[in-house]
């Protein structure tokens, strides 16, 4: 009978079933070790427990070995670092090794060693007296507990943010218990103080938690929280065990153990039952009060599981759990089922009876249901003949029914191949269905890979028809990576094995090898794996970490990435002198240029002497005309000016370089001006200066300089009228426009009036105008009215629609004049 | 922050999808943060970000402040949220910026807050080394890119808004933009397909497509497969035509531009115009501020006209609308009334858009009547039809003994020194003494730079006549009511880069051999294999004319530039009969000439060119 070993907790059945016989035998034990195992059919870590023998020295190492869940042992090593605190397994598998200086230590199962971080300051300094490692929201978070009582957290180990929790009112020894309750995304900690709960957490708050118990609380000693982190069950001082959901507002149940003694282990069977262990006893408590008293000869370790629990002993690795509902619908004695009928149907069918008949007409209507049940309970057997027995079952019922989907059903076959491919003892991986469903089948492979499966993974990929990207190919970049480790193979063969089977197959990045290549001390292969890889942002970095520079600085160019180029620069800059880097990049124009402009933001200084090395006066001379506006004391702008004007002659440019002296003699005039008249002239232009002596009313400096620049006569005279206009020198002005010969047109007068708004002294001009220019400047002048006659006198259309436009509502006499002059205009053009 | 972005589908091809898809990237982006936001701002991005999201939405998302991002050694302004996260383009003097915040903010203590950094449009190493050097690499906890960098304008109009991009590529070699630019490029067509066919003129258009495509090869293949909607790509550099952004555009958008300068599709308005009859004008009111996109439906219909049209136009739809009006009075049934009722939205909205418009031409138009402007347009078409272009030009003389603007000398200069194929030595020299002795000895570097970047030369080979006999660059006979020819958008001058994109559809480019070796940089086509399953089902082949539907898309450019009058003109070849395709613009900035001089002259010396708009008057 399928139900002979179930055992009732309550209303539910639990069942004990043996997965694997341990390959380790009677060798082990595991009383003498700390044990840490992975969940979902993870690895076993067993350290040596150097403290409960009291004839090991201090000096001994203790040897710390990694067995697959079926025993087999995978790796060993002695452990020489300090003192493990606590073991645990990260969700990627990886060994985290707790020490009690705050130090984690990372391993992969072959204990190779990956990485380490620290827990901060004050655990290094305090110690640590006790550690969680707990899955959180974004992975595995490890919390530790500091001699000093605060608690520090780090809520993923791959993203390291140590914070610490908000501080327990009045913790003046370490907590009785505590543990970590994720919720709502944030990982908190739950402390019991004696007989008080509190919750804290990492914005600094803390809640002291109450509980519904029927006796006064006692000071708790333990407490477990389930693997979804939905209930919580905790341990008083004598014996109470309460359940209750996770926020602690429900209460399920209090259990009266009474045992005085703390468990040796407290944890949860799945979300339905705790399982508390003393010693060799072991008491699943159901939260209805209900337990099920358990003995083992021998110590046993639990390993929490979504479903139930792993007990691994002296020599068998069992599995408890509640009974699968549909498993439990087939199999449960004299159930009427649907799924049971047609199990029974089949089994009769089998036996060529025609009573298989009779049950499938009892579930006719529900054949469906049954079919699906049979495949779901097909899922949850560990023994391939049961499965098997289940499945014919619902082939059988599929027979009649005419349009079942087949695709569950296919589904799980698959599955099940799967899964009876990885529980086998010589993989050790003993996943239930439902497991796996959370693991997910890709998490799954990579398992395989990282136990170097990778003949399995990749059949499990074409079996299931994963996508290339996801599946096959990922699985090659590992092998790859493995493959590159492999000393006895020279490069060349190597990187043409790799290319040969990877080819240019979508997701594989050549670059992860090439750098495990480089890891492991083979760089002319990473080199020449690297040039694969497509993306230069990939490709780059890497060639740096080789110091392969030059090619570095190449491959940044060509794929036009300008920060890349930069990051390769900036990397050469400071490993190289400067001397050495300008020669490295003269002679890459893209490079140089992007150096220029980095210089020309952040260090002008360099990019003078980078055109200077070059020779490149022009350029080095603009610098310093740059450079010279930046100084604040007249002196050494006329030095730096100096110095471009060579730099300028050295560039043949003799024009720039006249400029550059008439702009140092500019300055000097301007020097003597102020301390002459005590004005501000400097930082004006030549004309600003002249503009402003001459409204000082220095007409004899304003005439030296117009004759020591060469002022041109026409910009003079601009220069002057505009002047003469600002100042209001209205005589002046008036007496320069009768100069004999006039180098403006009259027009220039009327615009310097008007721009000072003086529209009478403008109209004074206005007569001289010329007759071609006359319109526009009355116009100018607000003469609306004259403009129209001349603009009739001169016959022009053009002329007279300009001053219709000028014409406001104010204006209608002139507007009605304007088109009486037009249309006379018009008619005489007729004629 | 402007619009909803529902203009942006009434194109071609449909933008609203390339806004949808920044709009998801930024939420994902925030939404990597949880807890109430703080935005901090690198200001030149608000600009843009204003057309992609509006506030409401970046609230839902749990944005409660936004700030900018303090300058010179201030504290950020205290707020209460859980993140401040920082939006800034990847630029050193900002991380410093960012740096001096943070290392403040260390100091304040109290709550205790996540800082983030979101780099737009992408995260760059030299950044994060310059935050590492600064010791606040560690105190940020998130640093994410947004790619923005094709910012939806219009139906038809995508900008990168770089201000600096044509200074940055074409004085300092520095092609940072145009990687950016190749990015955006991958963009589109990871929206709209793979672009088949590609044509080029230009060093930096070459170097862009020859990194788009590599960028391309790193996707491994891994592209979406979409059949394109665009089916060619036009990509200019705007060296390859410097004279036509230097003359003054007489569209109406253009003199917008020119006049009060258009910034992420709103301009800034004096306000006494925009007053109704019953306000009065105080000194201390704030410039009012319009939205110019086709989501107004006369701008729509005004923006591309030549500016002398533009009267007629809104007077005739004054009458229109009052006509529209008077129908109230008319109507009788009760039928009539709700049929006039059901336009009466619309009605209003019209009138509304009418009185503005209506106030901005009487502002253009004050500015187009006076002599100055006149005077310097005639200057200007003198110059570019090659009349007395290698002498100095009494006219711009007279402009630099009067003071005018610098930036309207150099456009005058610049307009001469591309006419005359350079100037002569002797008459170069002359110019650049008279600017310095008048606007400042800075102005050598100045006067540099524009040498530098060929926009004033020494007297050189003589091609000018040849490239305006070919592409008929100036047309004396101009219909500016009804035009006939791209040539109206300046009032008789055709933008040299119209002029080849039409020739290129029509009848291409190889009539026209020999002024495509004159002009700079190297002329290329590459072609983009596409799936025949994604191939665009052409209809028969017996059918001689293509139909509307058939017309082709062409994705048009402009690295360094691209002005309001020649995005005009490219609408207008589109309209045409034998225009051969529908124009999509894209481009690094939208210029005129003043921002693109101002853009290479000498930065951060005394006495520096006036920033702000670059009133041309």
């Amino acid at each position: 009978m399928a139900s002979a070993n179930w055992q009732t907790l309550g209303r539910v059945y639990y069942e004990k079933m043996e997965m694997y016989a341990l390959e380790w035998g009677d060798q082990i034990d595991l009383s003498k070790f700390i044990v840490a195992a992975a969940p979902y059919g993870g690895p076993l870590a067993l350290l040596q427990d150097i403290s409960s023998n009291p004839n090991i020295g201090t000096t001994v190492r203790p040897l710390l070995t990694v067995f697959t869940s079926a025993g087999k042992m995978i790796s060993q090593m002695r452990w020489n670092s300090g003192r493990i605190k606590q073991l645990g397994w990260s969700h990627n598998e990886e060994l985290l090794c707790v020490q009690d200086e705050g130090t984690v230590l990372v391993y992969d199962i072959f204990l190779t060693f990956i990485r380490q971080f620290g827990m901060g300051q004050e655990a290094k300094e305090t110690k640590v007296l006790d550690v969680r490692i707990f899955n959180s929201y974004k992975g595995t978070g490890i919390a530790i507990l500091t001699c000093s009582f605060r608690v520090f957290i780090v809520n993923s180990i791959d993203d390291l943010r140590i914070r610490r929790l908000a501080e327990v009112p009045g913790l003046d020894s370490a907590p009785t218990a505590w543990g970590i309750i994720t919720m709502d995304g944030q990982s908190q900690a739950l402390v019991a103080k004696g007989n008080e709960l509190y919750l804290i957490d990492h914005g600094g708050q803390y809640q002291k938690q109450e509980i519904e118990i029927s006796t006064p609380l006692e000071a708790i000693i333990d407490m477990a929280i389930s693997f979804n982190n939905k209930y919580i069950a905790l341990f008083t001082e004598s014996g109470l065990v309460w359940i209750g959901s996770a926020d602690l507002k429900k209460k399920y149940c209090e259990f009266n153990t009474k045992s005085p003694q703390k468990p040796t282990q407290f944890v949860w069977s799945g979300p339905g039952a705790v399982v508390a262990m003393w010693e060799k006893m072991m008491l699943v408590i159901g939260p209805d009060k209900d337990y099920i008293p358990f003995h083992h000869d021998s110590t046993v370790s639990l390993v929490e599981e979504e479903d139930g629990i792993r007990i691994i002993g002296r020599d068998s690795v069992e599995f408890f759990r509640k009974v699968p509902q549909v498993t439990e619908q087939i199999f449960k004695i004299a159930s009427m089922e649907p799924g049971a009928m047609l199990y029974e149907a089949s089994r009769e069918f089998e036996r060529q009876s025609q009573r298989a008949d009779e049950y499938i007409r009892t579930v006719k209507d529900q054949l469906d249901v049954a079919v699906s049940q049979c495949i779901q309970a097909a899922g949850h057997e560990f023994e391939p003949s049961r499965q098997s027995a289940l499945l014919k079952a619902a082939t059988f019922g599929k027979c009649f029914l005419t349009d079942y989907n087949p695709e569950p059903f296919v589904n799980m076959c698959q599955m099940l191949r799967v899964l009876n491919q990885v529980r086998k003892p010589s993989i050790g991986i003993p996943l239930t269905y439902t497991q796996l469903e959370r693991l997910t089948m890709p998490v799954l492979i990579d398992r395989l890979v990282m136990r170097k499966y990778f003949y399995l993974a990749i059949r499990i990929c074409q079996y299931l028809k994963l996508p290339e990207a996801e599946g096959a190919s990922r699985i090659l970049a590992h092998w790859a990576c493995y493959k590159v480790q492999q000393k006895n193979e020279d490069d060349e063969h190597l990187a043409r094995v790799i290319a040969d089977k990877m080819g240019d197959t979508p997701g594989v990045s050549y670059s992860e090898i090439a750098n495990k290549a480089l890891e492991v001390g083979r760089p002319d292969l990473a080199i020449r794996l690297l040039d694969y890889e497509p993306k230069a942002s990939r490709q780059v970095p890497l060639l740096l970490k080789m110091k392969k520079e030059q090619l570095a600085l190449n491959k940044a160019i060509d794929s036009g990435d300008t920060d890349l180029t930069y990051f390769v620069l900036l990397h050469l800059k400071d490993s190289m002198i400067q001397g050495e880097f300008f020669m490295a990049i003269r002679n890459i124009p893209e490079a140089c240029s992007l150096f220029l402009q980095y210089c020309r933001q952040q260090n002008p200084q360099m990019m003078e002497q980078l055109y200077y090395q070059e020779d490149n006066f022009q350029e080095e001379a603009t610098c310093k005309v740059v450079n010279s506006f930046k100084q604040e004391r007249l002196d050494d702008r006329l030095r730096i000016l100096a110095e471009a004007k060579e730099s300028y002659t050295k560039a043949r440019n003799e024009f720039a370089a006249k400029q550059v002296d008439e702009e140092i003699r500019l300055l000097k005039y301007q020097r003597r001006l102020e301390e002459e008249l005590h004005r501000e002239y400097t930082d004006l232009s030549l004309h600003e200066t002249i503009h402003k002596l001459i409204i000082d009313n220095s007409h004899k400096m304003a005439e030296t300089l117009r004759k020591e620049f060469k002022v041109p006569e026409k910009r003079y005279w601009w220069l002057r009228i505009e002047a003469l206009a600002e100042a209001g020198e209205w005589m002046e002005l008036e007496k320069f426009s009768k100069t004999k010969k006039p180098v403006l047109s009259m027009e220039a007068f009327v615009d310097v009036c008007m721009k000072q708004n003086n529209k009478l002294e403008a109209r004074k001009y206005v007569q001289r105008v010329t007759p071609d220019k006359k319109v526009a400047c009355l116009i100018k002048v607000g003469l609306l009215r004259e403009a129209a006659d001349v603009a009739f006198q001169n016959r022009s259309e053009d002329e007279l629609n300009r001053v219709l436009r000028k014409c406001s509502v104010t204006d209608r006499a002139v507007e009605d004049q304007v088109k009486g002059y037009r249309q006379q205009l018009a008619t005489a053009g007729k004629r | 922050m402007a619009g909803s972005g529902n203009h942006l589908g009434n194109g071609k091809l449909n933008l609203g999808s390339l806004r949808d898809y920044y709009r998801r990237e930024l939420l994902e982006c925030l939404d990597k943060c949880n807890g109430t936001k703080a935005l901090v701002w690198d200001d030149a991005l608000t600009g843009p970000f204003g057309l992609i999201v509006e506030y409401s939405l970046l609230k839902e998302h749990d944005v409660e402040k936004m700030m900018s991002l303090p300058k010179d050694n201030q504290a950020l302004a205290p707020s209460s949220v859980q993140n401040i996260i920082f939006v800034t383009r990847p630029k050193l003097d900002l991380m410093d910026q960012i740096a001096q915040s943070l290392l403040k903010e260390d100091t304040k203590g109290g709550f205790r807050k996540e800082y983030h950094i979101i780099f737009v449009p992408r995260k760059s190493l030299l950044c994060e080394r310059r935050l590492k050097e600064a010791g606040v690499h560690g105190s940020v906890t998130h640093i994410e890119e947004f790619s923005l960098s094709m910012i939806p304008f219009d139906s038809d109009l995508m900008s990168m808004e770089m201000d600096n991009s044509f200074r940055e590529c074409f004085l300092e070699n520095d092609m940072t933009s145009m990687f950016h630019a190749a990015q955006s490029l991958i963009t589109i067509q990871s929206l709209y397909g793979i672009i088949p066919n590609i044509d080029g003129k230009g060093e930096c258009a070459k170097h862009v497509v020859d990194m788009m495509m590599r960028l391309r090869r790193e996707l491994e293949g891994q592209e979406p497969q979409i059949t394109p909607q665009i089916d060619n790509l036009f990509i200019i550099d705007r060296t390859v035509d410097l004279l036509t952004p230097l003359l003054t555009q007489l569209t109406y958008e253009g003199l917008i531009d020119e006049m009060y300068g258009i910034n992420n599709t709103s301009a800034k308005f004096p306000p006494q115009k925009f007053l109704s009859k019953n306000e009065s004008s105080t000194s201390d009111m704030e410039y009012k501020t319009v939205v110019l996109n086709s989501g107004d439906e006369l701008f729509s219909e005004l923006r591309d006209k030549n500016f002398s049209a533009v009267g007629q136009v809104v007077s005739r739809k004054a009458k229109f609308i009052t006509a529209e009006f008077d129908e109230r009075n008319s109507a009788k049934t009760v039928g009539e009334l709700k049929h006039f009722v059901s336009k009466l939205p619309h009605l209003q909205q019209a009138r509304t858009e009418l009185a503005k418009h209506t106030s901005i031409a009487e502002l253009i138009k004050e500015a187009t009547d006076t002599e100055e402007f006149m005077e310097c347009l005639h200057c200007q078409q003198d110059l570019y039809k090659g009349e007395d272009t290698d002498k100095v030009c009494p006219y711009l003389e007279d402009c630099i003994g009067r003071r005018e603007p610098l930036l309207k000398i150099l456009r005058l200069l610049c307009i001469q020194s591309f006419c005359n194929n350079g100037l002569k030595p002797k008459v170069l020299d002359y110019y650049k003494r008279e600017i310095l002795q008048t606007y400042g000895f800075q102005h050598l570097v100045t006067l540099g730079n524009l040498e530098k970047v060929g926009l004033l030369r020494p007297h050189g080979i003589r091609n000018y006549i040849t490239l305006r006999k070919t592409l008929k660059l100036t047309v004396d006979t101009v219909n500016e009511m009804n035009p006939n020819d791209i040539s109206y958008v300046y009032s008789g001058y055709a933008p040299l880069s119209v002029r080849l994109i039409k020739f290129l559809a029509r009848p291409g480019w190889r009539s026209i051999t020999e002024v495509l070796n004159m002009l700079p940089g190297p002329t290329f086509n590459e072609v983009q294999q596409i799936p025949v399953a994604l191939r665009k089902r052409r209809s028969s082949v017996t059918s001689s004319h293509s139909s509307i539907a058939d017309q082709k898309v062409t994705l048009v450019f402009f690295l360094g530039g691209v002005t309001f009058a020649e995005i005009a003109a490219l609408r207008f070849l589109a309209q045409q009969d034998d225009g051969g395709s529908d124009y999509i613009i894209a481009t690094t900035k939208i210029i005129t000439g003043s921002s693109l001089l101002h853009d290479i002259s000498a930065k951060g010396l005394k006495g520096h060119i006036t920033d702000g708009p670059y009133v041309h008057n």
